[in-house]
């Protein structure tokens, strides 16, 4: 019976969909597999691996520096948290501590990392969502926080820059000044943008109840960072197992209490504006001091002593040639990445490469629950909940 | 509590069940047999004084060839990297599996990022994961013939695709 207030549902045939592994909407090579009931997913299936390139083969078969920048393009939307986080693990199997100039150093550029990375997750997503203007916004200081990368560096995006044992370079004069104008800006542009969506209706229409990350399938499937926080969970392992000195930094964890989209848009917006934050203090705490640790076993010497002495040109002779050896033995090794916690599991046999790294990226865990989550939903809520659960292809299939 | 306290606990309750023992800058890991991990999975997670109820990671190793290493009985490890959010430290099981005709107990039930992470483990070493609802390969393709991550796996061996799987959709959504 129909009385005018209940649509009748009408029957129909289940079809089978496919999106990707190239389509607009997943920002990398994913492959998704839906089946459709009209326009509701009644099931739904994942495919990753587009993007495998060997990348812990490769690990096991070159030397340990040289893993440095293929770290880099793990998430290659932050990249030097990764390469920041893999010298951090060699550190720890080291046993090596990295004088405080060069962790304020990783402090500051990781921080830079997260702000991008969440730049772009944001910007990509509300296009998803057909929301262009706050796109040029994001990526606008996306590109100014290049051109710090790219003073500092020497590059923008792969920028190579930690080292084991410390940073390759020291900022150079009037850096941090550029730095906190542009953390400024950064700053006043996430609350323009948020100004933009946080009320707009249409905007709230897309994303709240949808792609729901609930405490439970949270904890079920290990998901950590902005999608966990968003949850309700408050975990940051910069807070529950500070390195590189994060414990000297006043900042909050955000969080919030239903883990749909909208929470995790506005849980990275806080946590841009807690990263600008730290990189304050960072700034305004960075004393002079070396940048690389004083240890012939693991850091090259200075220049001038491999032009001008024997001793100097033998070690880093040795150390190019010949590698850091690590002492046999095995090492998890645990930073917060711009998608959650990243892990290096080093098995190392006493040799300059590793017997074996796995890599734990953030991403695996957090798109494993990805077809659990839009299920019983549309299409349409499936890509805006895609884009917002961040998903790197080159961290997820490594 | 420190991993070395849980590395003791774990020891006082399995006795000689736990194979092998490891501490390394603060760090503890045990090594069980295939038929031991459920068990210690559940207690350490159940203990109120241990309480590691996330499980962050799962990762094979394969020791083929690992220099000095005659008395190990087994070919590969699994290794398991626990972590408790109530009271905020870590731990580590190891299995040992002593090749591929052992299966391992899967632990998918227990928690739902085991399936994807042993599907990988099985893609990337060829270890088998008992009850596991959908052990297919997750980042080889389904054409691939052996298994890129052990040690007698040449690194530039290449293996095309000559056609993507059809149907990736599971019964079940919870088994994707």
């Amino acid at each position: 019976m129909n009385d005018g207030t209940h649509v009748q549902p009408i029957p129909t045939e289940l079809l089978t969909i496919n999106v990707g592994p190239a389509h607009p909407a997943t920002h990398g090579t994913l492959r998704l597999q839906l089946q459709l009931d009209g326009e509701t997913i009644v099931n739904a299936g994942a495919e990753i691996g587009y993007l495998h390139r060997g990348y812990e083969k490769q690990c096991e078969n070159t030397f340990y520096q040289l893993v440095i920048p293929y770290a880099e393009r793990l998430n290659y939307m932050g990249p030097v948290n990764n390469s920041n986080a893999w010298c951090h693990a060699l550190e720890q199997f080291l046993g090596v501590d990295v004088p405080a100039r060069a962790q304020a150093l990783r402090v500051i550029t990781s921080e830079m990392g997260r702000i991008i990375d969440h730049a772009v997750c944001m910007g990509t997503n509300l296009v998803d969502l057909g929301a262009l203007t706050n796109f040029w916004y994001m990526y606008n200081y996306r590109e100014k926080i290049y051109d710090l990368y790219e003073e500092l560096t020497g590059a923008r995006m792969m920028v190579n820059y930690p080292r084991i044992g410390g940073v390759s370079m020291d900022a150079p004069d009037g850096w941090f000044e550029s730095l906190l104008k542009v953390v400024d800006e950064m700053a006043e542009a996430v609350g323009e943008v948020r100004a933009l969506i946080q009320k707009n209706r249409i905007f709230i229409d897309r994303t709240v109840g949808v792609g729901v990350i609930t405490k439970e399938l949270a904890v079920s499937h290990s998901v950590t960072g902005p999608c966990l926080r968003a949850a309700g969970i408050p975990y940051d392992v910069r807070k529950a197992q500070p390195y590189w000195g994060y414990e000297n930094y006043q900042f909050d964890v955000p969080t919030a209490q239903n883990g749909d989209t909208y929470d995790r848009f506005m849980v990275r917006f806080a946590e841009m504006e807690q990263s600008v934050r730290i990189i304050k203090q960072a700034v305004a705490k960075i004393a002079p001091g070396p940048i690389m640790v004083e240890d012939h076993l693991v850091a090259l010497p200075p220049k001038d002593k491999v032009y001008n002495t024997m001793e100097g040109l033998i070690n880093h002779f040795k150390l190019i040639m010949h590698g850091i050896r690590p002492p046999k033995g095995e090492l998890y090794s645990a930073t917060e990445g711009g998608c959650g916690e990243l892990g290096f599991y080093i098995v190392s046999d006493g040799s300059p490469s590793a017997w074996r790294v796995r890599i734990r990226p953030p991403c695996f865990a957090n798109y494993s629950l990805f077809p659990k989550i839009i299920t019983g939903g549309m299409v349409a809520d499936a890509v805006a909940a895609l884009g917002s659960i961040n998903v790197i292809a080159g961290e997820l299939d490594r | 509590m420190t991993e070395s306290d849980i590395l003791t606990k774990v020891k006082a309750r399995f006795g000689a069940r736990v194979l092998a023992e490891y501490s390394f800058r603060g760090q503890s890991a045990v090594t069980v047999a295939p038929e031991t991990l459920r068990e210690l999975l559940v207690f350490l997670r159940d203990d109120v004084e241990i309480a590691l109820d996330w499980l962050m990671d799962v990762g094979g190793v394969d020791y083929l060839g690992y220099p000095d290493d005659d008395d190990r009985e087994w070919r590969f490890e699994v290794a398991y990297q626990l972590y408790s959010m109530k009271l905020n430290h870590r731990f580590r099981v190891k299995v040992g599996v002593r090749d591929d005709s052992v299966e391992v107990p899967s632990v998918w039930d227990l928690w739902a990022i085991a399936n994807w992470e042993e599907r990988e483990v099985y893609d990337m070493f060829g270890i088998r994961f008992a009850g596991h609802p959908n052990l297919r390969r997750i980042l080889c393709h389904d054409e691939f013939v052996g298994h890129a991550l052990r040690k007698d796996y040449p690194i530039n061996k290449r293996q095309k695709l000559s056609q993507p799987s059809e149907i990736i959709l599971c019964e079940k959504v919870e088994w994707a």
